[in-house]
């Protein structure tokens, strides 16, 4: 089976030895996910794997056919952005750029997760409903190091969207 | 035609305040925004280029000694391997900042611990990786008990570097003071960390090389490599129109650079060389670790009448680079009995070079703790002290300071912090498990500028190009180079396409020392002046008198769209030099930090909980990247305060902890919500543009106001920078 | 990263006899194992992929859950009945790494994290646990993540997962499938070993054998906390973290269930500081016994020597937390 990349199927046949990072970036021609580390460290290759954000650096190629993956090129382009890919531009979310796909792939996700009630380790009550705060934001946008420093307008773009989603 | 602009004096004109547009300084978005938000924007690994092989680094593992032998058949019968290569040509240390010619290349001769001694080239990255991993080489080591491996090393041989200042008498101020601090403080060593591991892909024609590579300062790269490769610089291109940032790393090439050239010259097709991450931190430059002697003598009103800052740095046989730690203290408070020097170890580690902000960043933050201790001495609020210590002039060189906002800057920082001095006994106040506290800082970085070129053709359609071989690494360029454009030929900026990142347009500062944008500024202003001036003449109207906007040239009661006055495009290329303003005012930036922690009184764990920078940075050329920039400063100083140091292993001098694991930048979690205040300045003597420098100032200073925040909520003062856990819990109140 | 064959196990038995073979490794999240096969740190020949496996799923097990080994840490963190029977799990899940590590590493692979040990990611040093026999580096090292206690000569390691902890605190067992077919249930206590002069096994897992799930006995209640400290707020190693789930009843300490991470070569539980505790009204004199108790055989290396006092100071504001003590 293949994989679809942003509704796109794509075969498999590669070294088994591929990262689906490298097959993105590399087979797929799709350079927007990057690769900062190769390590899980810095989350700079973040997508969505079946919805779910995950580190492509640190997964097989070959261990998902059948799986669906979505990449900053699939949840919007130059001319028609998501609202978190302008509202990046907007509160100037990020300098050099290189983080970038990564911080926004994982904001996607992370709103998802939220709506889902999933708590983090600054959550107040474990077992309640996570609210949405500037701290909630930080602690689940942590994954994705920006070295540049951006992280001010990095929440202040997410607690926008969040806020116009609500 | 080319227009010179000579920066011998100050420029009062103040034109760009005259200008219509109404652009400049606005915080509008940048216009390479949806590309990298969305993915499109390509970096140096990202072009497609046919038949590309790929090559990965092998380094040494050894401090000090020979290659005896490289055991490459092994590794050549593997699947796709196509060579390993140690060639002469290929440099084994990163060049320095505006060196303009190769680095050391001595690829047998190893001088440091994860010094880049082979590539491994082959048809995939997987195979590449895997034969690098496995290349066999067998080493003559130095006895590593004999190798200086440490400032601190008896074998390390130390040498005064630059000029230092020796004037009146230090200890004899020191002995009279009414107030006195004696202190040392040290820092680690810091690696720059961009996001973007350092990459390159070259291809050779025969005649020329060709390669996208993510580059700071492409003017001098493309000598650089040239001379590693014995070739003309004319038969070098270099693309790199986005960086993944540089903050120093980028400023000049580094190995993977080299070895993707000679690979693609002895193999004919194209190489790709990208640094693993782990290869960045051992290869690329670190910022030395430092160890500070700060004396500050003062009388009773806390004045200070002796100033004392003696450092000790690293750096590798051979390296002309010293952390200029002294820097800033060469001018920013008074005292007439002043020592200063730094004094240069050589020892075997990676070469020390510029990181973000080489000097002030680490030198500011341990004089301003010392600021501190010389404050809770005196009693004296920390801001007052500050205030009662500014010079009339340089108290070394007598130069009279250009616009300066120093004092504003304390006042409007403190103000919007809402800082409170009053009270500096530690301990006093407790939340829950944590002891808070505020402190504050001053900053300082002095103003740089280097001569830049820039072509600007405002087209016969309306539209205006900017063409600069500068780059943006994520500080702003395409932006604030476009507003200086639209504002002076009165353009939306909509209509100025800048293009930046390739040697085939003219030279531009180069991305480093915060120049370049008031240098490749100017030049760009200069290239508009000249056009303005043609302009004019084709209305047969004083420049003076012509208002340029929206696409419209008008004067008296005539408006006359480009579109109809231009025949064909005008081109105009101006070149900005530095004329030496720099010898006749003490130009610089300043600002203050205020920040509120909380340090936890059990864990020894500090937050940073609230933080505040008012910034003098001559005129913002664009209010939203400039923010940024100091932004991005402030967390570089969370991570210098907190977190940040390399870990070398005295034993053989290896890097430890060398990966973005164990190496820790800060995560936003680290960060609070930041507030920056952009104080209006305008300097003269900055730039035609009245800007100075932006992107270190956010930095220089930063780490000590958050010692200073510890102290207070907590009672420790630490002298070693980063202050982790441990250090804070050996004194810490028992619980 | 070496060649490998990879291979997709279809059922348990068709994964146990894959994994029977030499240099055999099963994958499942891969965030860990990945890591180490790209240094050449781990160098299977042949790599399974168990992710196919019927694995997933949180179902009742008698008073208590069954947690599959393929369930992501993720997914378990965010279990309603997790979040509210097993809340220092869910918080111990939650303290580790990112939430996008945690989406794919999952409930088994994370039992099998290795160390962070500096000197076991790197080649060019000697390390008894990558290469038995060659040495420990990490000993007159830089050893600042390092064992205080249950170390070796051979090795000074630290087991660096917090989930681990938390299920040691809640006496959690592991269900292990071997390559017969066979089923057998190990505390999570027992499972990780102590390094001794074998450090090159982390736990006492043989060829072929399957973690298919982890039992969570009946919800502990109590209160129940995890606390990490690290050096910087989010994405780091614990140096120290403490999973503790206590009782109090009739102002004595009726239940106290602690583990430690950070400390050693595996999640660390000293069943005397329980007994300690338990029976005692709770009191600074005590915690500080506690703690004395705790450390009585610690041993620092040199730069971890900070974390004696640390793991003191961290262990008495659990305690003070738990017991309804002011901080």
């Amino acid at each position: 089976m293949p994989i679809t990349i942003n509704g796109v199927d794509h075969e498999l046949d590669v070294d088994p030895r591929t990262s689906l990072l490298d097959f993105l970036r590399r087979d797929a021609g799709l350079t927007g996910t990057k690769k900062g580390c190769d390590h899980g460290q810095c989350g700079a290759c973040t997508v969505l794997l079946n919805g779910q954000r995950i580190n492509s650096c640190l997964t097989l190629a070959v261990m998902h056919d059948g799986d669906s993956v979505t990449t900053i090129e699939g949840l919007g382009t130059p001319d028609a952005p998501h609202p978190l890919q302008a509202a990046f531009v907007r509160h100037d979310g990020y300098q050099c750029g290189y983080c970038t796909p990564g911080q926004i792939c994982s904001a996607k996700a992370m709103l998802d997760e939220i709506a889902a009630g999933w708590t983090s380790y600054v959550s107040d009550d474990v077992a309640g409903t996570p609210k949405l705060s500037e701290d909630e934001i930080r602690e689940r946008m942590s994954g994705n190091v920006c070295r540049c420093g951006a992280y001010s307008n990095i929440v202040a773009a997410i607690s926008e969207v969040a806020e116009a989603q609500a | 035609m080319t227009r010179l602009y000579t920066m011998d004096k100050p420029d009062d004109r103040n034109r760009l305040d005259a200008m219509a547009q109404g652009i400049i300084g606005r915080p509008l978005d940048r216009p390479d925004g949806s590309a990298k938000t969305s993915g499109v924007a390509p970096y140096a690994a990202e072009y497609k280029i046919a038949d590309c092989a790929e090559g990965v680094l092998v380094l040494a593992t050894i401090s000090r000694g020979e290659v005896i032998e490289i055991e490459s058949d092994p590794v050549l019968a593997m699947p796709g391997v196509l060579a390993v290569i140690a060639d002469p040509r290929m440099i084994t240390r990163s060049a320095q900042g505006g060196a303009g010619k190769s680095p050391v290349r001595e690829i047998h001769k190893v001088d440091y611990f994860g010094q880049p001694v082979a590539l491994v080239v082959a048809e995939t990255f997987e195979q590449a990786r895997d034969a690098a991993t496995r290349l066999r080489i067998a080493y003559r080591a130095d006895d590593p008990a004999k190798v200086p491996l440490d400032s601190e090393d008896s074998h390390a041989a130390h040498e005064p570097f630059g000029d230092p200042v020796q004037q009146g008498n230090l200890d004899a101020a020191m002995r009279d003071a009414a107030h006195a601090v004696d202190v040392t403080y040290t820092t680690e060593g810091h690696a720059s960390a961009a996001m973007e591991p350092h990459a390159s892909i070259a291809e050779w024609d025969g005649n020329t090389l060709t390669a996208h590579s993510s580059l700071q300062m492409l003017k001098y790269n493309q000598k650089e490599l040239a001379d590693a490769l014995g070739i003309k610089p004319e038969q070098v291109r270099l693309i790199s129109p986005y960086v993944g940032g540089g903050f120093g790393s980028k400023l000049g090439i580094s190995a993977e650079l080299t070895a993707a050239a000679v690979a693609a010259i002895e193999l004919g097709r194209p190489v790709r060389v990208v640094m693993s991450r782990q290869q960045v931190f051992q290869t690329v430059m670190r910022r030395s670790e430092t160890r500070q002697r700060i004396r500050l003598a003062a009388d009773a009103e806390g004045k200070l009448n002796g100033f004392g800052h003696e450092a000790w740095v690293s750096n590798l046989p051979g390296e002309k680079f010293a952390e200029p730690v002294t820097q800033a203290s060469e001018f920013l408070y008074r005292g007439e009995h002043r020592t200063l020097r730094i004094d240069l170890a050589r020892i075997h580690r990676m070469t020390a070079g510029s990181v973000r902000a080489p000097g002030e960043a680490v030198g500011m933050q341990c004089l301003e703790a010392a600021m501190d201790e010389l404050a809770l001495t005196s009693g004296i609020d920390p801001v007052e002290l500050r205030l009662r210590n500014i010079p009339e002039q340089h108290p070394s060189e007598g130069l009279p300071y250009s616009s300066r906002r120093f004092a504003e800057s304390l006042k409007v920082g403190a103000e919007r912090f809402g800082w409170d001095g009053s009270d500096r006994r530690p301990l006093q106040r407790r939340e829950g498990e944590w002891w808070i506290g505020t402190g504050m800082a001053t900053a300082c970085r002095v103003h740089n500028l280097n001569e830049a070129q820039a072509k600007v053709t405002l087209a016969a359609d309306g539209t205006a190009v900017v063409e600069s071989d500068m780059t943006d690494i994520g500080t702003g360029t395409y932006t604030v180079l476009g507003q200086i454009a639209g504002e002076m030929l009165g353009l939306p900026p909509e209509k100025v396409l800048v293009q930046l990142g390739d040697t085939r347009f003219p030279p531009g500062a180069g991305s480093g020392g915060s120049w370049g944008a008031a240098s490749t500024g100017s030049a760009v202003f200069a290239a508009c002046e000249a056009i303005r001036e043609q302009l004019a003449q084709q209305l047969g109207v004083d420049e003076a008198d012509l208002t340029l906007k929206d696409g419209e040239a008008i004067t008296g009661n005539r408006r006359i769209p480009f579109t109809e006055l231009l025949k064909a495009d005008l081109t105009e290329t101006g070149h900005f030099k530095n004329g030496g303003i720099d010898e006749k005012f003490a130009i610089a930036m300043y600002g203050a930090f205020f920040v509120e922690v909380g340090v936890n009184a059990y864990t020894g764990e500090t937050r940073v909980r609230r933080m505040t920078g008012a910034f003098g940075l001559g005129r913002a050329l664009n209010e939203k990247t400039a923010t940024s920039q100091c932004l991005g400063g402030m967390v570089w100083g969370i991570g210098s305060a907190l977190t940040e140091e390399l870990v070398f292993d005295p034993r053989d001098g290896h890097l430890v902890n060398h990966d973005l694991a164990e190496y820790h930048v800060p995560v936003n979690a680290d960060v609070p919500a930041l507030d920056v205040v952009l104080v209006d300045e305008r300097d003269p003597a900055g730039s035609p543009l009245q800007a100075k420098g932006v992107g270190e100032l956010g930095i220089c200073g930063a780490a000590g106001a958050i010692a200073n925040a510890i102290h207070h909520a907590c009672g420790v003062r630490v002298r070693s920078f980063p202050i982790t856990p441990d250090k804070l819990l050996e004194q810490l109140p028992e619980v | 990263m070496k060649p490998f064959d990879y291979q997709r196990a279809h059922g348990l038995g068709d994964a146990g006899q894959l994994l029977v073979a030499d240099g055999a490794k099963p994958i499942a999240g891969g965030t860990n194992l990945l890591d180490l096969m790209k240094l050449e740190v781990e160098t299977p020949t042949a790599l399974v992929d168990v992710n196919r496996l019927p694995l997933g799923g949180i179902t009742e097990h008698g008073e208590g859950l069954h947690i599959g080994a393929l369930v992501s840490n993720s997914a378990c963190a965010a279990d309603p009945r997790v979040r509210a029977d097993y809340p220092v799990l869910a918080r111990a899940i939650l303290a580790g790494a990112t939430f996008q590590l945690r989406n794919k590493a999952t409930t088994g692979g994370n039992l099998c994290q290795r160390t962070r040990c500096y000197y076991f990611y790197d080649l060019s040093q000697s390390c008894n646990k990558r290469e038995p026999g060659t040495g420990c580096a990490a000993i007159g090292g830089f050893n600042r993540i390092h064992a205080i206690l249950g170390a070796s000569d051979a090795c000074i390691a630290t087991y660096p997962g917090d989930m681990a902890v938390a299920l040691s605190a809640l006496d959690a067992t592991v269900e292990i499938v071997d390559a017969k077919g066979d089923k057998r249930m190990v505390p999570v206590r027992d499972f990780h070993r102590l390094p001794g002069d074998t450090p090159e096994r982390d736990n006492i897992l043989e060829p072929g054998d399957v973690i298919t799930g982890v039992v969570l006995p009946a919800p502990a209640g109590g209160t129940q906390l995890y606390r990490k400290v690290r050096d910087r707020a989010s994405y780091a190693f614990a140096l120290v973290s403490v999973a503790a789930v206590i009782h109090v009843e009739e102002g004595k300490i009726a239940k106290a269930r602690l583990a430690f991470g950070g400390l050693a070569h595996k999640p660390w539980h000293d069943a005397r500081v329980e007994a300690l505790l338990e029976g005692e009204a709770p009191s600074d004199a005590l915690f500080d016994q506690a703690a004395a108790l705790l450390l009585d055989e610690a041993r620092g290396q040199g730069s971890n020597d900070f974390k004696i006092p640390l793991t003191r100071r961290t262990l008495k504001a659990v305690l003070r937390e738990a017991t309804g003590g002011t901080l």
